[in-house]
């Protein structure tokens, strides 16, 4: 079972001498993988950063940094941060019960944990919003306390939390499933309390993973739009996210302004993303060890 | 995107960890814990859920059936369907090749190629639209040459095309490719060396391992197709009856203020994504089932 969830560099050892290819079809179908993948990803992406640099690096300097787009970035990452670490907390007890816990209905809320992935984000966004207006189930018992949800930063908020959910789970859950119970039992059986075999045993074996989850939510959240442009207002300054201005600079035919931003999402975006991929070998070789043991 | 049918099957039940004592919690404890989870569950997801198909009914049946049938609705639904039977396909096609190049032969870059697969997934969705913009718009690289000869990519069905093709690229092939990987390639091999074809040893050999796997991938990959908004929304111009997907059309219902039929069109969008979430929950129990057999 473990071979599955050992690292590539593992499972097949480098030869020292080259190895004959035996299976056919590597040059059709790496060929066409890198042609697809160049026309349609890579090609396009390149247009941004070309298109961006054209325009020297005064205009760039001040299309990134105009007060307006400063404003999103705050809203955007901002809300993306907390967000996901509401997530990583709740998410975490949710991959707790529905490993360890039996409860009525366990597997409905296991196959629904996916739904802000299969549901598209106008839906989810037209649903939030009716759910938190002023006179929605949510709103009108939140509204007499003085707290307003929807078109205010907070409704950003509650969008990106639905978003983000689903990835903290899956990512802890399966690493939660292969825990071996002996660690624990060892541990009880030196005396530890179950809090203190929980911190310190249970919890920095699912530290990978649970950073994995909050980088994945993290990453998502910051780009996001379907689901937040409805319950946001959209106000300047205050709840404009990053993703909106790209728009706007569009509906504006300011072409500079547009790519200018998409250029700093996407430097942003990529960083994450060597993140993500390193804390998930960490998180591989951490498990790889754990089952040896 | 979430855990892999690769990885399925091997879920230990509850009592093995509440019956005993290292692994139990205190019954407060555990009942604290699982009415936090389950009331975020119930607050997160299932009220929003419930909310589209409340106010989709607000108005009654027939309302509701009337913003379903209506002209524009219709073209909307077709578009979706355009859009979804074109990109998948290429997807899978795609999918399949990468996962084969990648898990059955050793080169460098590896690990590059597939952090390279995994880029669509992290770029911002109106990102995605933007590059197309920046390419076939007007002001793009090909723009004028596209103007004179008469050609439409954005504002038109093949600029939606183009971006539903890219925020669905990596779903079939990283479905895969941790799949294959685990399979290795003894039994390929096997079947090269008693001199199958190469068409032939995929057909016959690899495809029965990787179907639940593949079909999995499909299934994300066609609801993200029929779902997705921000990057369709930045190509397509929203011209009704023309440009319009279902995810749009939603959009532009809402702004008018018609409520009900924006809702009853979310509601068609709400029911597709159940049905996925339960082709997805009948997949991993197949997938599952086969995990066992063979390990039997």
């Amino acid at each position: 079972m473990n071979t599955a969830v050992l690292p590539a560099t593992q499972a097949a050892p480098a030869p020292a001498r080259k190895r004959r290819r035996v299976l056919p079809g590597f040059a059709p179908t790496l060929g066409f993988t890198l042609f697809y993948l160049s026309l349609l990803v890579l090609i396009p992406l390149c247009a941004v950063f070309l298109k961006s640099a054209s325009h020297g690096t005064e205009a760039f300097w001040a299309a990134a940094t105009s007060p307006r787009v400063l404003a999103s970035y705050r809203l955007s990452f901002g809300a993306a941060l907390l967000g996901a670490f509401i997530n990583v907390i709740f998410g975490f007890i949710l991959a707790w019960s529905l490993v360890r816990y039996d409860f009525f209905g366990k597997k409905l809320v296991d196959a629904l944990i996916d739904l802000p992935f299969a549901l598209p984000t106008a839906v989810a966004g037209i649903a939030l919003t009716a759910l938190y207006a002023p006179n929605g189930w949510m709103g009108q018992w939140l509204e007499p306390l003085g707290i307003k949800v929807a078109f205010t930063p907070l409704g950003v908020l509650i969008a990106l939390i639905f978003i983000g959910l689903p990835f903290v789970v899956r990512t802890v859950q399966p690493v939660l499933e292969d825990l071996d119970t002996e660690l624990e039992e060892a541990a009880a059986s030196l005396g530890a309390h179950r809090w203190q075999a929980f911190r310190l045993v249970v919890l920095p074996m699912l530290t990978p993973a649970l950073l994995t989850g909050f980088a994945l939510a993290f990453a998502r959240a910051v780009g996001e739009y379907g689901s937040v442009i409805f319950i946001a207002g959209n106000m300047p300054m205050v709840s404009e996210i990053t993703p909106l201005m790209i728009i706007t600079k569009l509906e504006q035919y300011d072409y500079v302004g547009a790519t200018t931003i998409a250029v700093v999402m996407l430097v942003f975006s990529f960083v994450l993303l060597l993140g993500i991929n390193g804390l998930q070998a960490w998180s591989l070789r951490r498990n790889g060890l754990d089952g040896k043991r | 995107m979430a855990g892999s049918a690769a990885t399925l099957g091997r879920a230990r039940s509850a009592g093995h960890y509440q019956g005993n004592p290292a692994t139990a919690e205190k019954r407060w404890v555990r009942y604290t814990l699982l009415t936090l989870g389950l009331a975020f569950f119930a607050l997160f997801l299932l009220l929003p859920l419930a909310a589209v198909f409340t106010e989709a009914l607000r108005k009654g049946w027939d309302t509701y059936l009337a913003s379903l049938i209506e002209p524009d609705a219709v073209s909307a639904i077709k578009l979706t369907l355009i859009a979804a039977v074109i990109a998948v396909p290429l997807n899978i096609v795609f999918g399949v090749s990468a996962a084969w190049a990648i898990t059955k032969h050793d080169f460098r870059g590896k690990q590059l190629l597939i952090t390279l697969i995994d880029l669509p997934f992290s770029v911002s969705p109106v990102v995605a639209g933007l590059i197309y913009v920046l390419i076939f718009g007007a002001q793009g690289w090909f723009g004028p040459w596209l103007q004179e000869h008469d050609i439409k990519v954005i504002f038109a069905v093949p600029g939606i095309v183009l971006a539903t093709v890219f925020v669905t690229f990596p779903f079939v092939a990283r479905e895969l490719i941790p799949l294959m990987q685990a399979q290795g390639r003894d039994e390929e091999e096997a079947a090269t060396v008693l001199g199958a074809s190469g068409f032939r040893t995929f057909w016959h050999v690899t495809l029965p391992n990787i179907k639940w796997g593949l079909l999995y991938g499909v299934i994300l990959c066609n609801a993200r197709a029929f779902g997705e908004f921000g990057a369709v929304s930045v190509v397509s111009g929203h011209i009704r009856g023309q440009t319009n997907t279902l995810p749009l059309q939603v959009e532009i219902l809402y702004n008018e203020y018609q409520f009900a039929a924006a809702f009853a069109v979310a509601s068609l969008l709400a029911l597709l994504a159940l049905v996925t979430l339960g082709l997805k929950q009948f997949v991993e129990w197949q997938a599952s089932r086969n995990v066992v057999k063979e390990e039997a």
